[in-house]
């Protein structure tokens, strides 16, 4: 395999990674305050997509492509953010937020229930069919020294870095973030702080479920829209969310770019089968699982009585 | 419609299966495992491929079921039980999509999307149970739901059963009681793994054929579902939950709607049920079983 060959697999490790890193952030942000897996964030993604979909559609009209069809894109993505940040908020209020002091398992199976519905509700409201999510621009791939990149990849990278250094700049920059931080330390204290708690996990939910809205969004341009979307996506970014140590943010970007990278090398070098691509995350689970549990970035956690 | 009521009979047998396997590992031992479907799966090829390629009875692959769908419990168990946390959600979660992705891709053992016909009907002392006609089918499937439910009920009063109750209630507890917590926890996990391993034997005898579309999540939705409806920890109200479940999810036929109701209506019902209990029953519509120990120890 030659030199330019290795940097087009790394290159379409590297956005598929910079996708699976978005989610994966929702993931770890709310395990990290509530310490409990969010079966439903997969479908919020999923509900993103759709809403992205929609709206671009809407906005584009029949514009031919250009800097018009660029601007309703990002407008899209803007209004799915946000209505899914809505949806993710709602979930927590209604469906876990009762369950704060209930067993350990009670949230974890409501969180399977939301799931279910999303996926199943759209199903019912927008058919079993997949959408094709229309290029917003020229998807013409360029050629630079031998490695074929298209502007979609492009486009990929530019958002997923601008968002995680964004989501970097606000947790550890801004009063929010700070109360955040704390929350995720030790919830109990931080409310003594005068930590307004119920706000930080409302405002975890909205930020992780927006990110899920912009992954959402990118994985549709290569991968089409559909109800059951966010199974496997989900299941992946929340891979990359342990390789990289749960609950850790810097862990999730780094173990969704490394998850993106390790399944396109796996295909594209190690020759396992296409139909087969989706059981290299589950080995890299259990791989990591055996042999470094708390994730490649994470601190061993001693637990207290 | 009486015949359309035997189905949902034999199904409710089937579900009630993994359904006991279920509430070992959710309702006593506080695990929670998304993929009775996998091995409910990975039984009913067991059964599928040895009666149609080397002519094995039925009660031969049986075991056989049950003994691989424990050694793929123990393959995802071992690593992700020991580890405190979910992280076997997650795992059995990734399974189940293994399994089907397996079954529809190995085109040499399991013939792919196609999936297998012509599995041989069960005999019983040379009579033949024809799954068509029903009603044998529905006693011998009775007969082996009240064989498990009968073992299950003495393994919960077991040292087994009390150790279970004691890891799900408090682990740290439990392991400075000198309970080995891994150990009981995989014991459970496998064991009710190779009860939904039996019940897959059973659904491959009734329906003849297999194919990996049968196997999806929303089974494994439906199983939890049965469990938490009826009651965690209480193995009457496990079946109780298959057999409620199964009507709701045969409503639409029975009542003769389906030009009505969505197909997705169960799935979506399903998915409240799930909510809803969680917030305003958690203990089920049973609830949990109290077990009385008598002056001498245990009965």
């Amino acid at each position: 395999m030659g030199i330019a060959e290795f940097f087009q697999h790394l290159m379409n490790g590297l956005t598929l990674g910079g996708i699976y890193a978005l989610i994966a952030l929702g993931y770890t942000m709310v395990y990290g305050i509530l310490k409990f897996i969010n079966f439903a964030h997969g479908d919020v993604l999923m509900a993103g997509a759709f809403i992205g979909l929609f709206v671009f559609d809407w906005l584009r009209g029949s514009a031919p492509l250009g800097a018009w069809t660029i601007i309703a894109f990002f407008l899209a993505m803007v209004v799915s953010m946000a209505v899914s940040a809505l949806l993710g908020m709602f979930i927590e209020r209604v469906a876990y937020k009762p369950l704060r002091t209930a067993t350990r398992l009670a949230p974890l199976l409501s969180a399977i229930g939301v799931s279910f519905i999303l996926s199943n509700g759209a199903a019912w409201a927008f058919g079993t069919r997949s959408r094709k999510f229309n290029y917003p621009f020229d998807n013409t791939p360029i050629t630079i020294a031998q490695v074929v990149i298209t502007p979609h990849q492009i486009l990929i990278l530019a958002v997923s870095l601008v968002m995680m250094i964004a989501l970097k700049l606000f947790v550890d920059r801004t009063r929010m973030g700070k109360a955040m931080r704390a929350t995720s330390l030790d919830q109990p204290t931080a409310m003594l702080m005068g930590v307004n708690v119920n706000k930080v996990i409302s405002m975890t939910f909205a930020i992780g479920s927006a990110l899920a809205a912009v992954g959402g969004i990118l994985i549709a341009l290569d991968f089409k829209v559909y109800a059951s979307m966010g199974t496997m996506t989900g299941l992946k970014a929340f891979v990359a969310a342990v390789v990289g140590g749960i609950g850790n943010i810097s862990g999730a970007m780094f173990g969704g770019i490394l998850l993106g990278v390790l399944e396109t090398f796996g295909v594209a070098i190690f020759g396992i089968p296409t139909g087969l691509k989706d059981t290299i995350a589950f080995g890299v689970l259990i791989l990591i699982l055996l042999i470094r549990p708390e994730g490649l970035l994470g601190k061993v956690e001693k637990e207290k009585v | 419609m009486f015949n359309f009521f035997l189905l949902i009979l034999i199904y409710t047998g089937i579900y009630a299966l993994m359904a006991l396997g279920q509430n070992v590992i959710t309702g006593y031992g506080g695990m929670l495992s998304l993929t009775q479907a996998g091995f409910f799966a990975i039984g009913s090829y067991a059964t599928a491929i040895l009666a149609t390629r080397l002519g094995w009875s039925f009660w031969a692959t049986l075991p056989v079921a049950a003994i691989l769908s424990a050694f793929f419990g123990l393959l995802i168990g071992l690593p992700t039980l020991r580890l405190k946390g979910d992280y076997l959600a997650i795992a059995t979660l990734g399974f189940g999509e293994i399994v089907r992705n397996v079954l529809n891709n190995w085109d040499s053992l399991t013939n792919g999307p196609m999936g297998i016909q012509k599995i041989p009907m069960i005999t019983v002392f040379g009579f033949v149970v024809n799954p068509y006609t029903k009603y044998a089918f529905l006693a011998m499937l009775f007969i082996a739901v009240f064989i498990a439910y009968l073992l299950f009920q003495r393994l919960a009063r077991s040292r087994m059963g009390r150790a279970l109750t004691a890891v799900r209630e408090d682990e740290i507890a439990a392991q400075s009681m000198g309970i080995n917590i891994t150990k009981y926890k995989v014991y459970a996990f496998i064991l009710g793994a190779s009860v939904a391993g039996v019940a897959g034997s059973f659904q491959a005898a009734f329906t003849l054929s297999v194919s990996p579309g049968t196997y999806t999540f929303m089974v494994s939705v439906m199983v939890l579902c049965m469990v938490v409806l009826g009651g965690m920890g209480n193995f009457k109200a496990s079946i109780l939950g298959a057999f409620i479940i199964q009507l709701i999810s045969y409503l639409p036929q029975l009542t003769g709607l389906t030009a009505i109701i969505p197909p997705q209506f169960k799935q979506i019902l399903f998915g409240l049920i799930l909510v809803i209990m969680m917030i305003w029953r958690p203990q089920g519509l049973l609830g949990r079983e109290r077990i009385k120990y008598s002056k001498g120890g245990t009965r």
